[in-house]
Formats: C-alpha cells, structure tokens, sequence
C-alpha cells in the first residue's frame, strides 16, 4: 500500500473514531457506536499491516501478538463481572501506559530513526520521547495502583507519605534536569540511561499519587487516568509523527478529562483539590466536624418492617450506593421494583453521578439487572420529585445523601450537591452499620425524625425484605 | 438586565384569584427577575399590598403603569379586550389562554408580536406535572364542588346515631375520576360520605379505590382512554349501557358530581331530566362542566338552580371561590414555569423551542403563532418514557461552566501567546502535528459534551479500547523497511514492540467486547 493511501486510511479511521463517541449519546445509537469504533481499529490496523513502514517479516509476529493479546482480552471481556468494571476499565488503562513506555523505548533504541533528526528537530524528538514515556509510566502506574484499591487488594483509604507535595516537586525537578540531559545525550546509552530514570521517577510518581486519594473519589481518579492514557497515546503519535495517534490520543484525553470534570463538579470539589488526595483526613477539615457531631435516636427497622413500609408506600425512589456493589445486590433490588411496580407502585431510580467507583456505574448495574432505563434518572431530573414520594431507600450509599452538604457550611461536604432524601415523607438507609462515609464525614440523615436504619448487608436484608414481601 | 414581571388586577367578572402571591413573589425575586404588582392585585384573594411589597415587589398604582412597565405579565384569565392593547410590544404573557376556543384573541396577541405561553397548553407528562395549573385548579375545584354541596344539601355528610335518632350518611356519585373528580372523592369521604365513582377509563379504578370510594363500572366493556391522560368520546352502546348505570345510581344517591369532560368539545350530557326527576327532594347535583355547556341536562351555567326538588349547581368560578388556596398554587405553577424558563437564574427568561414542555405551551412567539404544536406521536404513558432521551443533559448548553468572562479572557489570551511561541519556534512538520492535535482536543469536547451519564461507563470502556491504538505505533517498529541497517538492535526493539502489540491488544479487543456487553443490556 502507498504512503498516501495509508495516510487516507488514517483519516477514515479517525472519523470512524469520532462517530464512535458521537453515538455515545443516546442509549439508542450506543451500539451503532461501538460498531463504528471497531470499524475504525479494523481499518487502521489493516492499513498499518499493508502500509510502507512494516516489511513481509513483520507480519506473523503481529498477528501473533493480536491473537495472544486478543484472545485474552475477550475472555476478560466475557468472564468479567459488572461490579468489576471499575478494576477492568482500570487495568485496561495500566495496558495502554506500558504499551506508549515500551514504544517509547523501542522508538529511541533506533539508530536509524534518532540519524533523521538533527537542531532543533532532534531536541523536539527527545522533548516528545519524554513525555510520551513519561505519560505512559504515570498512567500504568497509577492506574495499577487504582486497580489495586478498586480490586480490594489493598485498602481504599488515603495513604499520605510525610512532605509529599516536596516529593512531588523534586520527582518534577528531576524529570526536568533529566529530560534536558536525555535531549542533549549524544550517545544512545548515555540517553537510555536518563530515559530509564525518567520512568522509574515517573513510575514512583503514579503510585504516590492514587495512593493519595481516597475510595470515594475513584470516579475522577479513574476518569483521569482514563484521560493519561490519551495524553500518552497522543504523545506518542508526536514521537512518531503519527497522525492518526495524535487524534485518538486527543478525543481520549479530552473525553477522560470532560468526565473527570462532571465528577469533580459533582462532588463539588477542584480537580487539583482531588488530586492532591487525602480527602477526609487532610489539613483541617476533621476538627471542623468535631465540634457537633450529629447525635439522637436512631430508628432501626427490621426486614419485615421494612416490606411493609413498602407495601404501604404509592410512590418509592431507590437510592444506589457502592454498597449496593459490593453486595451485588442489583437483581435483588430489581425483582424488588418488578414486584412493586405490578402491585402499582411507582418506583424510581436516582443515580447521583459520583455513586459507585466509576462515571456510569450505577447503571451499567441495573441495566444488568434489567431495570428498564426509563426509571432511572438523574439527579437534576429527580431530585425535585422527593418531597412528593412516599418513601425512598438508600441502598449502600452515604455521602451522596448526606444533608450536612446542604445545610451545615462547616462540613467537609458543604455544597456538594446530594440527593434530597430526607425530603421524602420516610427515608430507609441501609447500611452495614454506622460508621461515616469514604469522606469520614457523619450523616445526620441516619438521625433524621423520618428516618429508619435497616441494618446489614445489603442482598442479604434485601433477600428478607423481598420475601416478606411475598408472604 | 433582568426581566420585569408584572402582575394586574384581574378585571374578569367574579374573578378573585390573582397571578402571584408574596411568598412566590420573593421566589421569584431569587431567581433574578424584578416583580411589578399592581395595587390591589391580590385584594380578593386577601393579599394586601404591603404583603407584596415586603416580599420585594414595586407596586404600581394602575393596571397602565403596570402593563406599561412588564416585560412578562403573569395572568389568570386570557386578557380581555380592554387589555390587549395595553401589553408591550414584544412582551410575554404567561396565562390561561384557551387557543383553541379564543383564536381571534391570540391573533391579536401575535399582531403585538407577543410571546405568549397558555398555562392550559402545559402537556401532561410527569416532567411537566410541577406546571400543571390545570390540574392544580381542577383539584380546588372538585374540592369545592363538595363544599358548595355540603352547604346545599340539608343533612350530615357522616352517619351518625344520636340521642335524636340515627341519621343514614350521605351518599355520593361522583362522575368522572380525573383530578377534580378524585379532589371530590377524596372531601366527600373526609366529611363522612359514602361515595361511589364511576369513569370510562377502567385504569383509575385502582385510584378511585385508594381513595376511599367504590368503584362502579358500566357493564360493557370498552376502554375510554385517549390522548394525554384525558378520556375520549365513547359509542353508543356504551353510553346506552351507562345511562342506565347513571339512572340506577340516581335513585340512590343524594348528591351527584359530575366532572366529564373531553378535551376541545363540548361536555358529554350525561344526566337527563328524567334522572333528576327520579332523585329524592333535596338532593343536589353539582356540574363541574358548566362552562363548557354542563354534564347535566338542566345545568344553568354560572347559576344554581332548583328542578323537580333537586339543586343543580353549575357555578363556572369554583376555584376562584377558593381565592387564596387557587392563587397560591396557580402562582407556584407560574414560579416552576419560570424555573424552567430561567435555568441560569438571571432573571431573563429564555424560551426553549426544543424542550418538549415549554414548545407545548407556548402558543405564540415574538408575533408568530405556533399553536397547535406539532403533533407527538405517542400518547403520555409512552411520551413519558421517551422522556430521558428529550431531557438534554443540564451541563451541556454551557461548556466550561462558572468560568466567568475574565478568565476566559485570560485563557484565550494564554492560548493566543503559547500559539505564537509554538509557531515562532517551532519546525514547521511539528505545527501541523500541534494543529491535527489541538483541533482533534476541541471534537472530543464537542462530541463528549452529548454522551447521556448513564453511558459513562461504556464512554470510558470504548475510549479505553479506542486508546489501543497506541498498537499502531507499536506496530511501525516491529519490521520497518530499513530494519538491519545502521546498526540497528533488531531483536531487542522486535521485543519491546510485540510486547507492546499484545499488551495493546488486549485492551482492543477487550475493550471492544466488554462494551458491547454492556450496550446489549441497555436494550429495553
């Protein structure tokens, strides 16, 4: 195949790319969607394999490779778990910063490539090589880490080393001095040599900083790394004068960096703040809680109890959380709505956008439970319908409905904007026992007058409440 | 510069109500608009002028000045023809209009290139229920209807046994189990009645019995739903088979509520002379379809009657009898409608030719009618559940929100100067890579802008597989052309290369499959 007729290859490809995420917009057109962006893979590959820069040898290695590497991906893709997703969409990312690292290497190892450039050109090339590897380390490394929280395989909580925004400033000094020595390196080993260092700097980097941020705020960190692995991926097409790398690294990023906006908003938080980490347990916030801690009756209703307050209501808003999740409660919680729902009983969904560990979590879970997407909505949708329900369950969630975040300006949540439960005429939290949210922050929700507590974990109560339903 | 709100007296015969009340009025306030009020707007409706004023409105002594001075007039009745003259050129009116029975008013509202918007033009879907001042007056109105009963009727509503001796309850019929009709369900039963219900469409019989009341059917079976929530007009059959329902009714019941209605006709006649002859002396009938002609064969619109020993009742003004309790809700209506208008609480009024709701009701815009609007292709229930997709996500007209003009400025400014150092400096091959680069960032964000949170997480599942590209420059270096010149370490970046492959491949296929697994569940 001819270079131009690669590059148009490229371009159609690109378009395909972003008629994938523009078809993202509507449940309808979603898989219209991902059909266009395996069109697109499928075209690029194909003309990457028939293209000029790869010999007849190649061939077998490559798709070899694919065939190694996509079987396993599919069978992730099929055995994988929707509460996993998180972890999945995680470690997919830490793929994607180890592949720019690798080529990043491969592409300066090449004599022949570092002879084309000389001035100016040459220093570019080092500054591009750089930060495409350097992208990449942070983003396999971080989201490593964030796989490693999500997964439960090591615990959620912010973990902050002592002078950590010194580290952080010194790991940026040091890439800096090392970046200006790997441009100017005249040989290849003196280079590699700063090249490693750079990655092990950058490797270190990532792990810091996801370990700094707490489980509640997985969403951005996972919508962020989402965005590095376009930077890196972007980053790379510059090293390689790619084209087609440099869009789709673009569209990524920007898309990771869009979502990682809408979390922060919703949370009501600057993205810098988030990303420094240590929510709940940074600088002054918990003295401001301690003054008045939230205390009085709390009003704790068995499985049955609740089955009959159910029962009783016309109108009922569920409220998933993370704890929901965990207990892969989803198809209990359905068969429940299916049940109500016969009996007459309106019943909906409200999703706030940070519930759960990543954008979107909440419902990809019902939508696997198959509750019908048309009752489950927003926040800004729903939010107005509470003081007109009857009842509104929270299942697993905490800071999303807390009213501190309304109501106390002292609270390390004030102005966040949260679900107005407790404007529902009874409110039913359930949740494993009484201890404060991922922000460690106390809910005066669960003292609330309207209020009952339904203690335990969330698919066994929820097995009860749906048999005394029955009965 | 915020809107002004004006609010005139009404000037309709017998009509109390007012557009807006104190407490709505410093809601409004908050939502950035300024607020006329015309003195003695609220007098019937027992507001005082001082009220108003302490929530923050600036009184005008005449409905002139007023009317002079709005920029949107909130309103009760459709204006009469004294006051048509009087709107701004250009102005908004927000009221109760009846396009389809007044169309030489509206024409003369667009003639003064008007926007008006029809508070009985609001669609019923659930969104839009908040809006609803139809509903809002339709539920006084069946509340009263049982109270202006009450007050006829010559006994108890509630059974009871005295020293005196025992007193049967009150038995009532109520026709029709719309919101009026179930507003009366539910007086009547409070006061003690026993009360049946009778309605063509067989679906609210469940509600009429939460209410407290029994349901009675007509024995033939035929589904009378229609359109929007509303009944339609039934055969003949039928109406055979419920005359004799209603007649059987008549003998046994003392009061009779009759709230039958189809939309843009005339009210069906469903009680004859020959059922009010049969209804003991005493009884009382009260039509709540007396403006559009009665439900009642002797109904006098506006009036309340006695025939054959029986009072018909066929007051046109119920709500308005409620002054206060109306105007308080119609004025809560008219907030949650400039809500909806007023999404950036500005203070200026944006009319939203694409939201489903505010096309409905607007009737007419800068001059140019648009009533009916275009038909919607599916009754409310469906509508209703076409409702995620039409609610366009709030964040998205405002791309970058809370930045306010002065760091936009700064941005722009930046960016202005970090483009003309790139493009002083830097190779010419590198500023088309930054061009490609920097446009391609400015389509992600258009394009994600749209993506429907619910789809997120398939969002960040196919950029995931979509980032595999980073194969492709994997794949440059497996076996270039010029690989085994120069020196060339061939093994080492073979390796490193078809690592990177199958590492990237992993995440394009997978990537791939797993959103496919989750679109499929989207599926309704």
């Amino acid at each position: 195949m001819e270079s131009t007729l690669s590059s148009s290859a490229y371009l159609g490809a690109a378009i395909f790319f972003i008629l994938s995420l523009g078809g993202l917009s509507h449940p309808e057109t979603a898989r219209r969607g991902n059909l266009y962006g395996v069109i697109g893979m499928t075209i690029a590959v194909v003309a990457t394999l028939l293209g000029p820069m790869l010999t007849r040898a190649g061939m077998p290695w490559i798709i070899g490779a694919m065939l190694v590497g996509g079987s396993i991906g599919i069978y992730a893709a099929r055995v994988i778990r929707m509460t996993q997703m998180p972890e999945l969409v995680a470690l997919m990312h830490s793929l994607v910063g180890l592949a720019a690292v690798l080529v990043g290497f491969a592409n300066y190892l090449d004599p022949v490539i570092g002879a084309r450039y000389t001035g100016a050109e040459h220093t570019l090339h080092g500054i591009e090589t750089c930060l495409g590897v350097l992208i990449g380390a942070v983003t396999f490394s971080g989201s490593i880490m964030a796989f490693l929280k999500l997964s439960g395989r090591i615990s959620g909580r912010p973990v902050i080393l002592p002078a950590r925004h010194a580290l952080n400033l010194a790991a940026l000094v040091a890439v800096i001095v090392l970046g200006i020595v790997f441009s100017g390196a005249d040989s290849i080993g003196a280079g590699t040599l700063a090249l490693l260092l750079i990655t092990a700097i950058a490797l270190a980097f990532g792990v810091h900083m996801v370990m700094a941020i707490g489980g509640a705020d997985m969403p951005v960190v996972v919508s962020m790394l989402n965005s590095y692995s376009g930077w890196a991926a972007a980053a790379t097409g510059f090293m390689l004068y790619n084209d087609l790398l440099i869009v789709t690294g673009a569209l990524v990023g920007s898309s990771g960096a869009i979502l990682s906006y809408i979390m922060c908003r919703a949370m009501n938080r600057r993205f810098l703040a988030v990303i420094a980490g240590g929510f709940g347990t940074d600088g002054g916030t918990p003295t401001a809680i301690e003054g008045e801690r939230p205390s009085g009756e709390v009003v704790a209703v068995t499985a049955a109890e609740t089955a009959e307050l159910l029962r009783a209501a016309k109108s009922v808003i569920i409220v998933p959380g993370y704890g929901m999740a965990v207990a892969q409660a989803q198809h209990r919680v359905s068969e429940i709505t299916d049940f109500l729902r016969k009996q007459g009983v309106q019943v909906r969904f409200a999703i706030h956008p940070v519930a759960g560990r990543m954008p979107g979590h909440m419902n990809v879970l019902l939508a696997e439970a198959r509750v019908p997407y048309d009752i489950v909505f927003e926040m800004d949708e729903i939010n107005d319908e509470f003081p007109d329900t009857d009842l509104a369950m929270v299942i697993g969630a905490n800071d999303i409905v807390n009213p501190a975040a309304e109501e106390d300006p002292a609270s390390p949540l004030a102005g966040m904007p949260v679900l107005q439960v407790w404007k529902a005429r009874t409110s039913i939290v359930m949740k494993r026992s009484m201890a404060s949210g991922y922000a460690g922050v106390d809910n005066p929700l669960l003292f609330r007058e309207n209020n009952r507590m339904l203690f335990g974990d969330a698919r066994k109560t929820l097995d009860e409440v749906y048999a005394a339903l029955r009965a | 510069m915020s809107s002004m709100i004006g609010i005139p007296r009404e000037i309709g015969a017998d009509e109390k109500r007012v557009a807006t009340v104190p407490e709505v009025v410093s809601r409004l306030v908050g939502l950035g608009f300024r607020v006329a009020v015309q003195s003695g707007a609220g007098e019937n409706a027992n507001f005082s002028d001082e009220s108003y004023a302490a929530a923050g409105a600036e009184l005008m002594p005449d409905a002139a000045a007023l009317w002079g001075a709005a920029d949107i007039v909130f309103k009760v009745r459709p204006p009469e023809a004294t006051e048509v003259p009087l709107l701004r050129e250009g102005a908004t009116l927000v009221c109760f209009l009846w396009p389809a029975q007044n169309p030489e008013l509206l024409r003369q509202l667009a003639d003064r290139k008007a926007t008006v918007l029809a508070m009985d033009c609001v669609p019923r879907i659930s969104r839009a229920q908040k809006l609803d001042a139809l509903s809002s007056m339709a539920n006084i109105a069946g509340y009263r209807a049982v109270i202006e009963a009450a007050h006829r009727f010559g006994r108890f509503f509630t059974g009871q046994v005295t020293a005196a001796g025992k007193v049967p309850p009150a038995k009532v019929f109520v026709i029709g189990a719309g919101v009026a009709g179930l507003a009366a369900i539910g007086a009547a039963v409070g006061l003690g009645a026993v009360v049946r219900a009778n309605d063509t469409r067989p679906e609210v019989a469940d509600q009429v019995k939460s209410m407290g009341a029994e349901f009675v059917p007509v024995n033939l079976t035929e589904d009378g739903s229609g359109t929007g929530g509303y009944a339609r007009e039934m055969s003949d059959a039928f109406l055979q088979a419920q005359r004799e329902t209603f007649m059987r009714q008549a003998k046994e019941v003392d009061i009779i509520i009759t709230t039958a209605l189809i939309p843009g006709k005339t009210a069906p006649r469903l009680i004859t002379e020959d059922m009010v002859k049969s209804m003991r002396a005493g009884s009382v009938i009260v039509d709540l379809a007396a403006e559009q002609g009665g439900n009642c064969e002797l109904t006098v619109p506006g009036q309340a009657v006695t025939r054959h020993g029986v009072t018909i009742i066929g007051y046109r003004d119920l709500p308005s009898r409620l002054s206060r309790q109306s105007s308080s809700l119609y004025a809560t209506n008219l907030f949650r409608l400039a809500e909806e208008l007023c999404r950036a609480k500005d203070g200026v009024a944006v009319i939203d030719m694409d939201d489903e709701v505010i096309r409905a009701t607007t009737v007419a815009k800068g001059g140019a009618i648009t009533w009916p609007p275009p038909p919607r292709a599916q009754p409310a229930p469906v509508a209703a559940i076409a409702r995620p997709a039409a609610h366009a996500m709030p964040a998205k007209p405002v791309p970058g929100a809370g930045s306010t003009s002065a760091s936009m400025a700064a941005m722009f400014f930046l960016g202005a100067l970090l483009f003309g150092l790139i493009g002083s400096y830097a190779p010419p091959v590198f500023l088309g890579h930054f061009t490609v680069f920097v446009l391609s960032c400015f389509v992600g964000y258009m394009v994600v802008w749209n993506v429907k949170p619910a789809l997120h997480t398939p969002l960040m599942s196919v950029t995931n597989a979509i980032s595999s590209i980073i194969a492709i420059g994997a794949m440059l270096q497996v076996a270039p052309p010029f690989a085994g010149t120069g020196g060339r370490p061939d093994g080492l970046i073979l390796g490193l290369s078809i690592a990177a492959v199958s590492l990237a491949s992993i995440n394009m296929f997978g990537g791939y499959a797993v959103t496919q697994r989750m679109l499929d569940m989207f599926r309704k």
